[in-house]
């Protein structure tokens, strides 16, 4: 579904992306995990077009869509969420994703009309925020709701976009421990027709909810396997556990 | 999901308060005949202030140089009626049609900034547009001001010396173009510009072409601004340079900060509470004027940050 060839970045001397050459087919579950500065939210940047690659090439469904702007690749069926919470705060839950709705049907240049005649627009985005559990605190404002459902309404944000690839920056960044089972069953109930791709530090949460995962090291690629296979492979647990794992 | 569209159309909705303030602006009529000029003066601001908000109050565009459109729909309005035709009506739409062309034309640069670049921009554009005026004396009557702006009456009514005509003119249009940019902040295109100005690095992370959203909203406010303009040279017959001044767009700024930005009456009110203290204030000793202004200024930035009017809705909303 989501695909990229030889893929590079670098700033100045700092190499982020190197030969990233990603294959994420319909329906996978992703976990893209890595140390700090692997260049793993790099790659969703690139991605998505919020950064140029240096050099490569960026599929999706087929398609490519290296220079398309990010608005136009998130038409094309590519969503992120980020992983500082990045809403809008003043505005209410509804009225966020309402906005997601509308310009995904085109009706956003639509300055005549008035909102509440949208109905179904509006209806389709409290029916997201309501799947997410979202759907009592709709008309409250996004900096009134707890830090939890902020995170929720990143991801109900990018579910409005009718995403084929959905990219989730640590989903569960900030959130305790106890919670972030929570909300990756919600990301694991999400349709199995979407790809989905997530980055995430937390081991425990990372083998039970991926079915594949990417281990990113220095902007390139070093493992791609089922969890069993990364976790038997030796140079991931060197990179995780230093090289006394290799010496034991 | 009934309760979910409700709240659009609630918001949406025509409040009684706004009903009971629109019934007040006739009263000068009434109360003050012989304060019908001022009257008109400030609607024409109030209109100008209201065109200012929706670039800054819903799309966070702050600019220190409005006034290029202001001036260019004044000069317009008066280079109309001095050459070719001096019915009002179609000279107001054909100046805010220019002043909307040439706010398209420098949307396409000014949108792509934020922040100081922004604001030297505008504040650039502005001071471009006021020696180019200067310099084509021939055209503008420069530093003299346009000679021989001659307006037709409107529908039969003349524009009498009370301000009778000029203030129900401003008036009418003041409350159409509100009734205008009310239906945009309500719409799905209003409700869009609301999220570019709460967070513009979000929109296109859900698909939202922000720019194409910023031009034409950038568009539609230079349209007001030149409409304003054409009022205030077809209700005085003269056209100065001031119309294109730096004191201008700061004046405006100010109104619309005083009032409180992004609630479309903030620039009304704002108006009405800068000219009325300026027209008193500046009989006692006009040379001081700028002191209370700066005074009062610093007080509403200081104590009421959402300006006036929110002030006065946190207020009102504190004992429920």
């Amino acid at each position: 579904m989501l695909s990229t060839k030889n893929l590079n970045k670098s700033f100045g001397s700092l190499v982020v992306a190197q030969d990233v050459a990603l294959e994420l087919p319909k329906g996978v579950r992703y976990a893209l995990i890595g140390p700090n500065g692997a260049g793993k939210t790099t790659l969703i940047n690139l991605l998505t077009g919020m950064l140029r690659p240096d050099s490569g090439q960026i599929f999706l469904g087929g398609a490519e869509i290296t220079g398309l702007k990010p608005e136009a690749r998130v038409r094309q069926g590519l969503a992120r969420t980020f992983q500082i919470n990045t809403l809008f705060p003043q505005l209410t839950a509804l009225e966020s994703v309402t906005i997601a709705v509308l310009e995904r049907e085109g009706h956003a240049h639509n300055w005549w009309r008035l909102l509440s005649r949208f109905t179904p627009a509006i209806d389709e985005a409290h029916g997201i925020l309501a799947s997410l559990r979202l759907g009592d605190v709709a008309n409250r404002a996004t900096r009134e709701l707890a830090y939890g459902q902020q995170r929720l309404l990143e991801i109900a944000l990018a579910l409005a976009t009718r995403p084929r690839v959905l990219l989730l920056d640590e989903p569960a960044a900030g959130v305790p421990k106890g919670e972030s089972a929570e909300l990756f069953a919600v990301i694991s109930s999400l349709s199995s027709e979407l790809t989905v791709l997530f980055i995430e530090h937390d081991m425990n949460v990372v083998f039970r909810f991926a079915s594949r995962i990417i281990v990113m090291v220095g902007g390139r690629i070093l493992v791609e396997g089922t969890p069993d296979e990364v976790g038997r492979d030796p140079r991931v647990r060197e990179v995780y556990l230093g090289k006394h794992a290799r010496a034991a | 999901m009934a309760s979910a569209d409700q709240y659009f159309e609630r918001q949406a909705r025509l409040r009684p308060l706004e009903i009971a303030f629109w019934l007040a602006t006739l009263l000068p009529f009434v109360v003050a005949p012989n304060y019908l000029s001022l009257a008109s003066q400030i609607a024409i601001t109030a209109l100008f202030a209201l065109s200012l908000d929706l670039i800054l109050g819903y799309a966070g565009i702050v600019s220190l140089g409005h006034a290029a459109y202001f001036g260019f729909g004044a000069y317009t309005a008066g280079l109309l009626s001095k050459h070719y035709i001096g019915e009002p009506l179609t000279g107001l739409v054909l100046s805010g049609i220019t002043a909307g062309l040439l706010g398209y034309a420098t949307s396409h640069i000014i949108i792509r900034f934020r922040h100081l670049a922004l604001i030297m921009l505008t504040l650039g554009l502005g001071l471009l547009l006021f020696e180019a005026a200067n310099s084509a004396s021939a055209f503008t009557g420069g530093a003299d001001g346009l000679q021989g702006v001659k307006i037709s009456p409107l529908l039969g009514f003349k524009f009498d010396l009370y301000g009778r005509t000029a203030y129900a003119y401003s008036l009418a249009v003041l409350f159409l173009v509100f009734l205008v940019a009310r239906r945009i902040i309500h719409s799905p295109f209003g409700l869009a510009l609301r999220g570019i100005r709460e967070n513009a690095l979000r929109m296109p992370a859900i698909g939202a072409p922000s720019l194409a959203h910023l031009r034409k909203v950038y568009t539609i406010a230079a349209v007001m601004a030149g409409v304003a303009g054409a009022l205030l040279t077809q209700t005085t017959s003269t056209v100065s340079l001031e119309v294109l001044s730096f004191g201008r767009s700061a004046d405006v700024l100010v109104i619309l900060i005083l009032g409180g930005a992004g609630r479309l009456y903030g620039g009304i009110v704002g108006a009405i509470i800068y000219m009325v203290a300026r027209d008193q204030v500046s009989g006692m000793n006009p040379q001081y004027w700028y002191f209370w202004i700066g005074l009062l200024l610093v007080a509403v930035v200081m104590f009421l940050p959402n300006g006036i009017l929110g002030g006065l809705s946190a207020l009102y909303k504190k004992p429920q």
